[in-house]
């Protein structure tokens, strides 16, 4: 499998005009990658993980072309999506735990699910319930109301129903940042083992925590402001970043190991722009130490080194 | 663990904020039949100038210890003692004056602002409530100074409303409210959850620089790293237990407590695997997630994976200012002179 | 592909990168660069108060404003219409059944007894209004004291007012009346719209006190008690505004609640005597059987304007629903 995304736009209409969350991207994942997708909040990550799937509420297509597999998704029609939903790619969205409707029961809903997709519910139970032996959960859950599992639980009940048949990308939108720290290890292993079994072929990993990413990404895409700042390797990303954001980012990082008084960590100054009416060139120059007048222009986003892109004038 | 700081009330011995024994207990169901523990039997003391950690996950009841500490929530068992007062004894006027000196701040900046009035009346409550006659221009100083020790400047955060500012600014206006009272000490219940990385560490720097003024601070949080940057002290909770306690470098140079070392091995650390970590915390595949076992019995947490302390269980001091519970068996192997304090 | 140099200081993650501040030349960057251009000019709400804002929506919302519209076209009538009329509504002086005519200003007709409809008609418009604040007001303020105490509170307190609540609740209102009625002397219409508000607060103690109960676990009200301020200041000042709104629409809707119950009252004859609301008109027109006989302008007003007024203020709600709450806006 793979995906293609070519110069992907994606606004948001409000009433004071086009937020212009998702601003141009262009990149792919190979067959069998972990990507993980990291950026704070406002820099269009969780747009675009969504949009993919399906555009809804405010979101509005504007430009650009999405092939999985080959094929073109028509995202912008959500009629047609339908028949790609869930079958070649799926998505554990941001608040799956608490999106549960609680007055079914587990299996009752997952039941629903796939017969709105045409599948037959009984045909499922058996590997239902193998899978939810592989994530640590026992069968009754399918008798259990949201109610009465944890939120641990009920991400990993997610997981599997998101998973069930086997889609050839998976989207985790900030699947491990309400929980306690071993079960975002336990969560964050899952999505690794889903891989190692077949039951997802690529996955887009969506989360501000990029230390999780490093445990478990093959590739890690830093976005902010709406466009992309830099692409590589996970080992890349962490030890040897080339983008000033990436760079300012991952030393801004406390650590154990790391104290105070050892060493004095900074942030980065100021806040991302505005997207309704973002300014011209690199989104990043007003923070940026290095920016110069060729920062007015936007850069590019192109491969510096073998697998390693990146959107800055001082690195191409 | 009792350091013998001398703070500003010339109570050398005291320490500024001190627990003893402190349980809290609810009643619930039809007229508080069923009785649920948070806290059991904690005890812990944070001197003027230092960071207390409080590390947990949810349901450790961390907030908990959080919301007694300023009152905001009854003591069931135990003292609270503020430069050696016990605070639940304070009424009407003392507990203003208790509210001068000791404040809080808490996870969700959004939540913490009254979303129809503008940020900065926060500042006019502690104005009406404490310095009713202070005047115009003498109060605006104030704020002034308030807001240059949080680094934030006026013109940016003044008369806005919340949600025309960032989470990074409202969390720092909250300090610089604190600060305008001028306390002793705060509680930071998971303040930097909620920011952006780029904002988190301006933040806690803040709190370092704060400490450095000798403001006592129990930074409440499940981040373990965070904990490890700011901190002199930290106190592992586990359901309503304190598991492992001491100085900070101790507790994570040499986790004892299988809870403490299976924490410090979910940690995703930046430039160490997940198993390298484990193979040096020799934290055996029984510890971690044991998926077989699990599936059988559909365990809500990973955690629950490790037996929990028994209720006789002691606290013992392995080493000078590093506590870890055992269970008493386990505590009589350990030299007899090195029991400390039993806190069954 | 040539690797620029960087700018001084290898940058190895994690030690040095406080260094990459250091280096920033930003004073080049301004000098060659021009004046950024300000974002154009935003929308004009973008910079109004809370209020402000409200109001610009509120009069752009069509169901409010006609619902507005027609509550205050009754409430004028009511104030100017009395001053208009030419005989009083107790008296006989008139032809009896006559059909609405412009003769002897008998705009609205007569009744069975010669009286007055019109003179009747904008007398019990007003009563109507009399007893929707009233009756109304009375029920929103037991309403508030009980619901926010009860959610502020919350344990004892909450389970006893719950108790009181409930009780209330249960009362039926009829057999109620019907033993005052019989007890007790009422006439005029405060005593009724007393009554009124005494029995109906309950749902609305009930709505308030869960509102109550999910606004006093918001930290902010946890910050109102750290910073010293009492009980019954915080409910006030920090926990009643925020529900504005619903105070707002929930007194409408006691309002005409108010009036429904006093019109249905008075219809079964159960209101007060001595003076003609309008569901005492229609009760006289029912009973005369002004309907077989096609005494139309008898009752026609009458139940119209109750239709209408309470119509009227249900419609406003659901605009003001839209206007207070941003999400329901139209793009």
């Amino acid at each position: 499998m793979s995906l293609q995304i070519e110069n992907l736009k994606v606004y948001y209409r409000t009433l004071a005009g086009d937020v212009q969350a998702l601003d141009g991207v262009t990149f792919s994942i190979a067959d069998g990658e972990i990507m993980g997708l990291a950026g704070e909040s406002g820099c269009g990550k969780s747009t675009l993980g969504n949009s993919l799937i399906s555009l809804t509420g405010r979101m509005r297509y504007v430009e650009g072309t999405v092939t999985l597999d080959s094929t073109e998704l028509p995202i912008w029609d959500f009629q047609d999506m339908n028949r790609h939903r869930f079958k070649d790619l799926s998505i554990i969205p941001q608040y799956a735990m608490s999106a549960m409707n609680p007055t079914r029961k587990i299996g009752r809903m997952t039941g629903e699910l796939l017969e709105s997709r045409g599948m037959k519910h009984k045909e499922f139970i058996p590997e239902l319930k193998r899978r939810f032996e592989l994530v640590g959960l026992s069968e009754d859950v399918l008798g259990m109301y949201p109610i009465e599992l944890s939120g641990g639980m009920k991400q990993r009940a997610v997981m599997v129903i998101s998973t069930l048949l086997d889609p050839s990308l998976l989207i985790a939108d900030e699947i491990t940042s309400a929980l306690d720290v071993s079960t975002q290890k336990a969560v964050a292993e899952m999505l690794v083992e889903f891989r190692e079994r077949g039951f997802v072929k690529s996955m887009i990993v969506i989360t501000h925590d990029i230390s999780i990413l490093y445990q478990v990404a093959d590739t890690i895409l830093v976005m902010y402001a709406g466009k992309l700042a830099e692409k590589a390797s996970a080992e890349t990303i962490i030890n040897s970043p080339r983008h000033p954001y990436t760079r300012l980012l991952i030393s801004s990082l406390p650590e154990v190991g790391v104290t105070y008084s050892g060493k004095r960590l900074t942030g980065i100054a100021g806040t991302p722009p505005a997207l309704l009416n973002p300014p011209e060139g690199c989104r990043f120059r007003d923070r940026c130490p290095f920016a110069y007048e060729k920062c007015l222009e936007e850069p590019p986003f192109v491969e510096v080194d073998p697998g390693h892109f990146t959107a800055c004038w001082k690195e191409i | 663990m009792s350091g013998h700081g001398n703070d500003s009330r010339g109570n050398g011995e005291a320490g500024l904020i001190k627990l003893e024994n402190v349980s809290k207990i609810y009643s619930t169901g039809t007229f508080g039949g069923k009785a649920i523990t948070a806290i059991r039997d904690v005890s812990f003391e944070v001197q003027p100038g230092e960071v207390m950690s409080v590390i947990g996950e949810s349901g450790s009841g961390k907030s908990t210890i959080g919301k007694m500490i300023l009152r905001l929530s009854p003591i069931t068992q135990g003292v609270i003692r503020f430069g050696g007062t016990d605070i639940s004894t304070l009424k009407r006027r003392a507990l203003k004056e208790y509210r001068r000196e000791v404040q809080g701040v808490f996870q969700d900046p959004f939540s913490s602002y009254n979303p129809i009035f503008k940020a900065d009346r926060v500042f006019s409550m502690i104005k009406s409530e404490f310095f009713p006659g202070m005047s115009g221009p003498e109060w605006r100083n104030k704020i002034g100074l308030a807001l240059e020790a949080v680094t934030l400047d006026p013109t940016q955060v003044l008369n806005k409303y919340p949600h025309q500012l960032s989470g990074g600014q409202l969390q720092r206006l909250l300090i610089a409210r604190a600060l305008l009272l001028d306390i002793q000490f705060l509680v930071a219940d998971e303040i930097i959850s909620m920011l952006d990385a780029s904002t988190r560490i301006d933040v806690l720097n803040l709190l370092a620089d704060l400490k450095g003024r000798g403001l006592g601070i129990m930074f409440i949080t499940h981040d373990l790293s965070l904990g490890n940057y700011i901190s002199e002290k930290t106190v592992i909770l586990r359901r309503g237990l304190i598991v492992e306690m001491g100085a900070t470098g101790k507790v994570f140079g040499n986790p004892t407590h299988p809870y403490t070392k299976m924490l410090l091995a979910s940690v995703p650390q930046l430039h160490r695997k997940w198993e390298e970590i484990a193979d040096e915390l020799k934290v055996s595949e029984t510890v971690l997630l044991d998926r077989e076992a699990a599936a059988k019995k559909a365990y809500e947490t990973v955690s629950e994976i490790l037996a929990p302390d028994a209720d006789d269980s002691v606290l013992v001091e392995t080493e000078p200012d590093h506590l870890v519970r055992f269970s008493p068996e386990e505590a009589r192997e350990i030299e007899p002179a090195a029991l400390a304090g039993k806190t069954a | 592909m040539t690797k620029q140099t960087k700018s001084a200081g290898n940058i190895t993650a994690p030690e040095t990168d406080s260094s990459l501040q250091e280096n920033a030349s930003k004073e080049h960057l301004d000098a060659v660069v021009n004046e950024r251009k300000p974002a154009k000019a935003v929308v004009k709400t973008r910079n109004m108060s809370a209020v402000g804002e409200m109001l610009y929506f509120a009069f752009r919302n069509r169901k409010l404003v006609i619902g507005l519209g027609v509550v205050v076209f009754f409430l004028l009538f009511a104030l100017i219409g009395p001053s208009l009329a030419q005989h009083a509504g107790g008296d006989y002086g008139g032809p009896t059944n006559h059909a609405p005519t412009l003769k002897n200003g008998y705009w609205f007709g007569t009744t069975y007894t010669g009286q007055d409809v019109f003179a009747q008609f904008v007398g019990g418009l007003r009563l109507a209004f009399i007893v929707g604040v009233i009756g109304g007001g009375i029920a929103a303020i037991i309403g508030m004291i009980v619901g926010f105490t009860a959610g502020y509170k919350a344990g004892l307190t909450d389970e006893l007012l719950n108790m009181l609540t409930n009780v209330v609740l249960c009362i039926p209102v009829f057999a109620l009346l019907l033993v005052i009625a019989a007890f007790m002397h009422i006439s005029g219409v405060l005593p009724e719209a007393l009554l009124i508000g005494f029995v109906n607060w309950p749902w609305a103690a009930r709505a308030l006190r869960s509102q109550t109960f999910s606004l006093t676990s918001r930290e902010f009200v946890s910050l109102a008690r750290l910073s010293g301020e009492k009980s019954w200041k915080i409910i006030f000042k920090e926990i009643a505004p925020n529900m504005s709104s619903y105070l707002f629409m929930m007194f409408i809707l006691l309002f005409g609640g108010a009036i429904l119950t006093a019109a249905t009252l008075d219809f079964i004859g159960l209101g007060p005597a001595g003076t003609i609301s309008l569901g005492q008109m229609m009760n006289y027109a029912n009973s005369a059987s002004a309907l077989i006989n096609g005494w139309w302008w008898w009752f026609i007003p009458p139940g119209l304007a109750i239709t209408l007024i309470v119509g009227g203020a249900y419609f406003m709600n659901v605009g003001l629903d839209e206007v207070f709450n941003p999400r329901l806006r139209e793009m």
